[in-house]
Formats: structure tokens, sequence, C-alpha cells
């Protein structure tokens, strides 16, 4: 379970997270939607310690990871997969190197072993034959895949997705969320996602968070989200001009 | 007034947040060094590419700084009639001091400018961000093997330098203005002793480090987008290059 409390960010005279509380359950979808610039990326990056709140706690299954040494940060990282808004790609690796770079440096497997279960991953995710190409070579969609298939192979208990469609085709689009639905039930890990995608993704995510002014303003399943009668979340889901969201 | 006393006040502290950071990220380098240091393959392939890949303008710039040497030294010491002392004076000045500077500046420009650029990509890119999250430390991948192979790399670069340099001041020495061959080496070997070398190995390894510890330092806290890190690398050239001729002063009156 990862629980955030009383969180605070502030970057500069800018106030980002103002005393957000969240508690986000064990193997579930839980999508993080709202307005540009309100800190969705800056909450996912709390979560995985690549920032530190200025004060409030973020705990993962019960251990608190605000000031602790780099050694029991990574052991607790060791839970995590990461897919990064643009799959943030080794650029100097094949595709092949950058799904197997987490196996050849945390595992002792053999490099047949590697070679099958990155092959495997690559699968699971719709990816043949490109194994051998550099990640400039691919499209917007195949990055993502292949980002999935590196953040999957160590099979992790959490997945963090930082707007895993942005930019890309309806189609493809589309075609990662299923993704995203299709891996959950195999693996069945705890995910976080960061999307802009309504109503997309009250499809895919069992749970949804609204957040708005660095709080949270409204959690609840899917449907009571999608159904809400809070004015801020009413407006961001139907996408009108009119309400208490000003465009900056 | 208060205005002016909130920005000193803000320059000052973030003057100090920096240099302490600075010097955070050198001795987490040299305790990661020690720790971890890193694949030797990725160590070769840093060799490869600080060092195998700067002996061309190595070659260059040594060539024409000796021949430089040759006339200028020819020039002075013919007003004291001691032109045959030439073969010294350009094999002190290169391996004390020209040497080991104009290679640290050279591969300052060529290899530090690239790190600082690598490794700000990498930063902006969030590929530092995936190592992390990958619970794995990106020093031990990107920084380790750049210190070590700079560190490695500058003195035999200087040792080549300094060679071909004696040789450039040769060619015009002796085969254009005819000095004494045998004077020219007969001199320099009764000159240089074994200090004047270790000086210059000393300084070369110091100005390996600076380089690989600045340029790595300005592209792992590139600012933001394309112009973030092209800030980086002109910053992490100049100040490199002003730390190189500042610390061989120092250097210097220590070691003379």
């Amino acid at each position: 379970m990862i629980q955030l409390t009383n969180l605070h960010k502030a970057f500069g005279s800018q106030k980002v997270l103002n005393g957000l509380n969240l508690t986000i359950p064990d193997g579930q979808i839980t999508a993080i939607i709202g307005p540009s610039g309100e800190g969705k990326s800056v909450l996912l990056r709390h979560i995985i310690g690549l920032m530190q709140p200025d004060s409030g706690r973020v705990e993962i299954d019960g251990e608190s990871i605000i000031g602790i040494r780099r050694s029991e940060m990574n052991r607790i990282r060791e839970k995590f997969g990461m897919l990064f808004q643009n799959a943030a790609l080794f650029d100097s690796m094949t595709v092949f190197e950058n799904v197997a770079f987490p196996l050849q440096e945390k595992t002792s497997y053999s490099k047949d072993e590697i070679r099958i279960r990155v092959l495997s991953a690559l699968e699971d995710v719709g990816l043949k034959n490109v194994e051998h190409k550099y990640t400039d070579e691919l499209s917007g969609g195949m990055k993502k895949r292949v980002g999935l298939a590196r953040a999957l192979l160590l099979n992790p208990g959490i997945i963090l997705f930082d707007e895993p469609t942005t930019g890309l085709d309806p189609i493809i689009k589309r075609a990662i969320h299923q993704l995203i639905k299709d891996t959950h039930e195999k693996f069945g890990f705890t995910a976080v996602v960061v999307s802009h995608e309504i109503p997309d993704i009250f499809d895919i995510a069992q749970n949804v968070a609204m957040l708005f002014r660095g709080e949270i303003r409204q959690y609840g399943p899917a449907d009571e989200i999608r159904n809400s009668s809070d004015p801020v979340v009413k407006q961001f889901i139907s996408g009108s001009l009119d309400g208490p969201i000003q465009m900056v | 007034m208060s205005g002016a006393v909130q920005f000193i006040g803000r320059v000052t502290i973030a003057s100090v947040r920096d240099l302490g950071r600075i010097g955070w990220f050198l001795i987490y380098s040299l305790y990661m060094i020690l720790r971890c240091p890193g694949s030797p393959l990725q160590i070769l392939k840093q060799i490869r590419f600080i060092g195998a890949k700067s002996l061309f303008v190595i070659f260059l710039t040594a060539a024409f700084t000796g021949m430089v040497l040759g006339l200028q030294g020819y020039y002075t010491l013919t007003k004291f009639g001691s032109e045959g002392m030439l073969g010294t004076a350009v094999a002190l000045s290169l391996i004390r001091e020209l040497g080991p500077v104009l290679t640290a500046l050279m591969v300052t420009g060529r290899a530090g400018s690239a790190i600082t650029a690598e490794i700000g990509i990498m930063r902006i890119t969030e590929q530092i961000d995936a190592l992390e999250t990958m619970a794995l430390d990106p020093f031990r991948y990107l920084v380790t093997p750049k210190f070590i192979a700079a560190m490695l790399s500058l003195p035999l670069l200087c040792a080549i330098f300094d060679v071909v340099g004696i040789y450039g001041g040769w060619v015009v020495g002796v085969k254009l203005l005819g000095v004494n061959p045998g004077a020219y080496f007969y001199e320099m070997e009764k000159a240089v002793v074994w200090r004047d070398v270790y000086s210059g190995i000393v300084k070369s390894f110091s100005f390996g480090l600076i380089i690989a510890w600045i340029g790595c330092y300005k592209g792992y806290y590139a600012g933001h987008g394309a112009e973030g890190v092209s800030k980086a690398t002109t910053e992490s050239v100049v100040l490199t290059s002003v730390l190189i001729l500042v610390w061989d002063y120092f250097l210097t009156s220590i070691l003379l």
C-alpha cells in the first residue's frame, strides 16, 4: 500500500503539493487525473523517492521513504517499475540491451536466460523483431511498449505510469491502455497511472483521484468519479471552459 | 534597499549551496571509485573516448607547440650565445608546464564538453531517473568510469604530448635553424631530472580528475531542455579551463 500524508512541496514561491493525502490500495489500478501543471508527475516522483517533499510522509508498505539512506531507498525501489512520459530508454543502447539492462545488473541469469526473458517480455507487450533496433528508430508507441517491457521484467509489485499515452494517436493510445489492463491482469501489480485521457482512463482504472490545487479534490471508485457532482471534477471530465478551473 | 539585501542574500545562499553540491559530488565520486568503480568494459570504453580519440588533436597541438618553442627559444638563446641549450628549454617547458596544461585544455575542449553534453541529455530525457528507479546508482554507470578513464588517460596523453613536442622543437631547432643535434639531446638529458617528469605526471593526473569532475557535475545538474544542456556544456568548458590554470599555479608552487 502507498500512503501519502499531508504532503507539501513548493518550487520557489509556487506551491505544487499543498497538504496532499492519498492512500493507494494494493493490486489495483489507480489513476491520478487533474489539469496540466497541477503536480501529478511531481506526486509520482515523490512516491518513488526521486523528489523529497518539503514536509509530510510517504510510506510504501508501511515504511517511510523520507530521509532514508540511499541503500534503504534502493531496497524499497526494488518493489517498483516505472514507465516515464517519454519512456526514458537509454538512447545509446538497442531495444534488447535496454530491456536486458536491469536483468544484467541485478540478477545472475546466464546470457541465454536473459535472452529468453527479454524476448518473452517484448512479446508480452506485442513487440517482435525489434530487439536489434536503436530507440530512435522506434515510433512513440513502440518506445512506450519497450519501456513497459523493461518495467515489467523484474516483476515489480508496483508500477508507476507517467502519462503513458501522451502524444500517441487514438488507436495506439487505446492499445497502450489495453496493454496496461492486460499486463495488470496477468501480473497483478499495483498500478498508479497519471493520465489526461478522459474518458478512456475510466475504462482501465478501478480508482481515480482528482488532483487540484495541490490537494486530492476527490478520490474513489472510477464510476463514482465519472458521475461526480463536484463542480471541479465535473468540469474537468466534461472539458468545459466554464467552471471553477481557470485556464492559465 | 531591502530588495538589494534580499538579492545579495539569495545569491550568497545559492553560491554556498552550489559549492556544497560540487564538493559533495567530488567526494561521493571518489567514494564510489573505491566502493564500486564500474565494469572494466565501461572504463575501457571511456579510455578509448577520452584518451585514444584525443590522440590526433594532441599530436597536432604538441607538434606545433614544440615548433613554436623551438623558434622562440632559438631567438632568445642566440642573444646569449646559448642556442645549445635549446633542447633543455623546450623539454623543461613542455614536461613541467605546457605538456600537462595544453593536454588538459585540449581534452577539456574535446572530451570534457562531450561528457557534460552526454550526461546532460541523459538528465533531461529522464534516463538518469530511470537508472535510479531501477535501484541502480547512476554514479557507478555514468561518473566513476569517466573519472578513472580521465585520470589514467591524461598522464599518458601528456607523455605523448611531451615527446611529440620535443621532436617538434628538434625539427625547427636542428633541421631548420642549424642547432647542433648532439647538443639538443645531450643538454636535455643532463638537465631534465625525475622530479620534472614526476611533476608533469602529478599535474596531468589531477587535471584528469578536474575534467571528469566538472564535466560530470555540470551534466548531472544540467538545466531544462536543449538550452540547459548547451549552457551546462559552455559552463563546463569555461570552469574546467579556469580551474586547470588556477590549480596549475598552486601545484607548481608546491612541486617546484
